[in-house]
């Protein structure tokens, strides 16, 4: 898109040169706090206590990173994390598919009924203790179950779906029935494979907001062996408490771990699953706000 | 909000014409499309189930804001005690303190972030290398996908006394350190900081996707009348994003109270507590670490109630401005 060329007078390109860099600006600091953890993270404490901003380090080291893979604690906590994710993202999918297609048929008895529920669930909400409650009665507490369960379905996501189903010509539907399949036919042989690529959207979607969730382990798991890596990032930086839980590493053998870049390395194996599928993110949140915004 | 829109519109199609019959031929028309549609109904189950365990559950629960409330002794075994915990809720110092601090956050969001989408949107809109502009648009996009954690963490290590890098450019023109992290002086301005930095760029999509409507023939057109590069943006950019920005504000006005639990709860520690808490990370703190559920709860239902009738309020108010409202 942008400007249609047109007449520029001076005061205009001396304005199109401030914006140029005033945006490249923009654009760098949002970047460059990323680019100074992941350059510290490979640095040694020697540098990172001397200089006080680098991109390159002058000595690089893996010491941080050794440390984290050689405690049960941090391995533990990263594998939490990725089986967390993996297995969440695929509830996710699950419950928001299977619900939001039936929701999309027009000729479904109580469908109104249905999506008022949904909608009103995103107007008031029980709040945070009456939540705890339900998912301590459930016996969830200290569950991998509780990171999943009460986040399986995003409403707004639920919608979008829904949206995305309704505007499925009729017609595939029609010729599928008069074909004598069911109603879970349609939804499993036609439906499902014609969204593959909405799935890898909401996928996209789920897994980030899942890896990203820190509330959800906050409340209920306090088995400190269960912490998810959002968990361990917040004892370690913001509480300061980097042996925490690992009381192995206090024998006799303890060595101290390497202080400041360990915190860094944390941030790192915290941030990098997100920039890892950022670029695919980024081809897909367009699409998602646009199916969103599709009237059916 | 488009989302909201569509689906009303939707759920108003599907709304079928009650069957006019006899009571059992119309029974049996129900029973048969219950029957043709079982396929249906049990591909919705788990997603009701969702909605009834995790939503509708939590809601009926909140009558424990209306007793003393025991674990041992259940929802049911629990003594009522009516309106006793609003009246100490509202008794308590904590609520003045509360409603300011969330009120304070509220309004410096409305003055410094609220507006920062909509101008780096109408500066990147008249970048005129495309690449560049796409370019820039994927560093700023960056950060919205961060957790909060990791923002903070960020903030921590940049800001911390002992060796952060902010505080030591500080330190160099300023003289002496300053400690950010636990000054209440300096609790806002971090918590505004934090919101524009990891928001802002995400913010721009709807108003870039506005924008990208406009029709060129209209900038044509302007300049053909002599409008300079000011008059433009006035007269032809600006109208266009004038509607999402009001639909906009009318959302943030409705969630006026939402303060972001999770940055909020973050960033609190013993020495700034007195401006950090607000109703979420209250209800947290008193009710989880203090176990104090039902007096949580209340000052929770407090919070939802308001919440509701400010959302409710502000979709009126769009729909008397002329504006389509957002449900």
């Amino acid at each position: 898109m942008g400007m249609p060329k047109m007449h520029n007078t001076p005061g205009g390109r001396v304005f199109d040169v401030v914006n140029f860099i005033f945006l490249g600006a923009i654009g760098l600091l949002m970047i460059l706090p990323f680019l100074y953890v992941i350059a510290g993270s490979f640095a040694t404490e020697a540098e990172l206590t001397s200089r006080s901003f680098f991109i390159f380090p002058e000595t690089f080291t893996l010491e941080a990173y050794q440390y984290i893979f050689s405690t049960d604690r941090f391995t533990r906590s990263i594998l939490v994390s990725i089986g967390v994710t993996v297995v969440g993202t695929i509830v996710c999918l699950f419950f928001t598919f299977s619900m939001a297609y039936p929701l999309s048929r027009k000729h479904l008895l109580g469908r109104n009924f249905f999506m008022n529920m949904v909608v009103f669930s995103m107007l008031f909400s029980g709040g945070m203790i009456p939540t705890y409650i339900v998912v301590k009665s459930l016996g969830l507490l200290d569950s991998y179950w509780a990171l999943i369960l009460p986040i399986a379905i995003n409403p707004f996501n639920l919608i979008i779906v829904k949206t995305f189903f309704q505007n499925i010509p009729i017609e595939l539907e029609e010729s599928a029935k008069v074909d004598g399949c069911t109603e879970f036919g349609i939804f499993w042989r036609i439906m499902l494979p014609l969204s593959k690529p909405v799935i890898a959207t909401f996928a996209l979607f789920y897994a980030v907001a899942i890896w990203n969730d820190f509330f959800s382990a906050l409340l209920y798991i306090s088995d400190s062996t269960k912490w998810p890596v959002q968990v361990l990032l917040q004892q370690i930086i913001l509480l300061s408490q980097s042996t925490i839980g690992d009381t192995s590493a206090m024998g006799a053998d303890y060595v101290a771990p390497p202080d400041q870049s360990l915190k860094l390395a944390v941030v790192v194996i915290a941030t990098l699953p997100i920039l890892i599928i950022y670029p695919f993110l980024q081809k897909h949140f367009a699409k998602g706000m646009l199916l969103g915004s599709v009237k059916g | 909000m488009a989302i909201f829109k569509s689906s009303s519109s939707q759920t108003e199609l599907a709304v079928d014409a009650p069957p006019v019959k006899s009571g059992a031929a119309s029974r049996k028309q129900f029973m048969q499309r219950l029957k043709r549609d079982k396929w249906l109904y049990l591909l919705l189950l788990p997603g009701l189930l969702y909605f009834l365990v995790f939503k509708y559950a939590p809601m009926w629960g909140i009558v424990i804001a209306f007793q003393d409330y025991s674990p041992f002794k259940g929802v049911f075994g629990s003594e009522w005690v009516g309106f006793e915990h609003f009246r100490d809720f509202f008794q308590n110092p904590d609520f003045t303190r509360l409603l300011r601090n969330t009120f304070i956050l509220a309004v410096l969001d409305l003055v410094f972030f609220f507006p920062a989408p909509i101008i780096l949107a109408l500066l990147l809109n008249e970048l005129r290398i495309n690449l560049y502009k796409r370019t820039v648009q994927t560093l700023i996009y960056v950060p919205h996908f961060m957790s909060w954690v990791i923002i903070a963490s960020i903030t921590y290590i940049f800001f911390t006394t002992s060796g952060g890098v902010a505080n030591e450019i500080v330190g160099h023109f300023y003289g002496k350190e300053i400690n950010f992290l636990s000054s209440p002086d300096w609790f806002r301005p971090l918590i505004m900081g934090q919101i524009i930095w990891k928001e802002t760029g995400w913010g721009t999509v709807i108003f870039l996707a506005a924008l990208a409507t406009v029709d060129q023939e209209q900038y044509e057109a302007a300049i053909v009348d002599g409008a300079g590069r000011f008059r433009r943006l006035w007269h032809v950019t600006l109208p266009a994003v004038r509607s999402t920005i009001i639909v906009l504000l009318i959302l943030r006005l409705g969630n006026f109270l939402d303060t972001g639990f999770q940055q909020i709860f973050l960033m609190t520690n013993s020495l700034n507590r007195d401006v950090a808490d607000v109703f979420d990370t209250y209800v947290y703190f008193v009710g989880i670490t203090q176990g104090a559920f039902s007096y949580s709860t209340a000052v929770g239902l407090f919070k939802s109630v308001v919440g509701i009738i400010l959302v409710l309020g502000a979709n009126k108010l769009a729909k008397k401005m002329g504006q389509d409202g957002i449900f």
